[in-house]
């Protein structure tokens, strides 16, 4: 009997996901295949997802106490809308692993359930020619799917639309900022070692002392861009993620003018305030990547200006910094 | 999604009504309801919501929709990867999403 296989299958994969418990995001995947949650049967429906292990988790998490049968596809550990836009989760992938699991063979019905955000990659009408199964798009989100199974796969308006509350935009930010680690830790000993240059050609003092209040204004430069603006994303006005992140920049700037006013001349002062806008308008606008509304195309569009003036002003903020202890 | 609107008139999207049987699969598939089907056509009810995801021209049986086919999920650092492979001339990296 296939489903005695993908039992123990599954109860393999369990004990090693239960042993990864890293941060390491591009090894979080699980085998794919089929799997059973309960006891289906040949008339029990089957659910496709991807191998990314945090939307396996997701799935499986609200499917306690059914009978279902989950097909897992390739899609090298990427979650479903993101795997469907580059290709891996599709059509023919889906089609592909239904062979290899024989489900002909295992359900005596020809329907898949699809989760809906897999449609730029999956279409319905060529699944069927390509394997012989109807697919059926479900909910977007896996808190649907007992309300969809249970109601006649009826979806209603909110299971079909995306939605971007705090909490889905909270979630995203540990990773915004596991990423920035390397670059950023490279940038601030950068920062520090320039920070030396004076007219007594350097001083290791004046590295430490300057680099130091470069180093604060980064920080908050990146906690602007990179935590704030996702937070506080429908309050900022503006559409476009580097305008958000600019605005957050000025207030830094402000900060900056404030905070070190009597300390440093007004040259590195305009350097500080130029480099803290760019920053925080770059990472605002690095954050498009992870949010469920904006186009290829405007993303383009927002960044042909937008990069090119973060460029000049981060330029100009560290040759104004460099420049600074020259004209006290 | 009515608090999120991004830059208007950015997307590229096309729908030939022409063309269009009226099936539904464009209204079923799209997450910010672009679509809408009445009296057997589709019509674009809400342009400027489209992030070109492609859901709506991947599952048109008649291929009345185009949307960009550019490849890439709207995200700035492939987008900026892309850019520096053109530079560079070597294959561009991917974003990690």
């Amino acid at each position: 009997m296939p489903q005695v296989d993908t039992v123990l299958s599954r109860a393999d994969h369990i004990g090693t996901i239960g042993a990864r418990t890293g941060i390491q995001r591009d090894k979080y995947t699980i085998t794919p295949g089929l799997y059973c949650v309960g006891k289906p049967t040949a008339d029990s429906p089957v659910l496709v997802t991807a191998n990314y292990k945090l939307t396996f988790d997701a799935l499986r998490n609200e499917l306690g106490g059914m009978n279902v049968w989950i097909l897992v596809v390739d899609t090298r550990g990427i979650n479903v809308w993101c795997a469907a836009g580059k290709g891996t989760f599709s059509t023919e992938e889906i089609a592909y692993q239904v062979q290899r699991a024989k489900l002909m063979e295992v359900v005596s019905h020809r329907e898949l359930i699809l989760p809906q955000c897999g449609a730029p990659g999956v279409s319905a009408l060529k699944l069927k020619t390509a394997c012989g199964f109807k697919g059926t798009f479900g909910p977007i989100r896996a808190t649907d799917i007992r309300p969809f199974l249970a109601g006649g796969k009826m979806v209603d308006e909110t299971m079909r639309s995306v939605t971007f509350n705090l909490k889905e935009r909270a979630v995203l930010i540990p990773l915004e900022i596991f990423l920035l680690l390397k670059p950023l830790t490279l940038t601030l000993v950068c920062l520090v070692l320039f920070s030396g240059f004076g007219p007594d050609i350097y001083s290791l003092d004046h590295a430490l002392h300057r680099g130091g209040s470069i180093i604060l204004v980064t920080i908050i430069s990146v906690l602007a861009g990179a935590v704030l603006v996702p937070l506080l994303l429908p309050w900022i006005p503006g559409r476009q993620f580097w305008l958000k992140g600019l605005l957050l920049g000025i207030l830094v700037a402000i900060f900056t003018v404030l905070r070190f006013l009597p300390f440093v001349g007004w040259i590195a002062l305009t350097g500080m305030a130029l480099w803290a806008m760019s920053v925080s308008s770059f990472l605002a606008m690095n954050f498009t990547g992870s949010t469920p509304y904006t186009s290829l195309s405007g993303v383009e569009m927002e960044m042909r200006k937008g990069l090119a003036i973060q460029i000049v002003s981060a330029l100009l903020g560290l040759l104004c910094w460099l420049a600074g202890p020259f004209f006290l | 999604m009515e608090k999120f609107r991004y830059i208007d008139g950015a997307a590229i999207l096309k729908l030939d009504q022409a063309v269009c049987i009226g099936c539904g699969m464009c209204e079923i598939v799209c997450p910010h309801r672009v679509f809408k089907c009445m009296e057997k056509k589709a019509t674009i009810v809400d342009y400027d919501a489209c992030m070109e995801c492609g859901a709506c021209a991947t599952n048109c049986p008649v291929g009345a929709i185009f949307v960009n086919p550019d490849d890439g999920c709207g995200c700035a650092r492939y987008i900026l990867n892309s850019w520096l492979a053109k530079v560079t001339g070597k294959k561009p990296s991917a974003c990690g999403c």
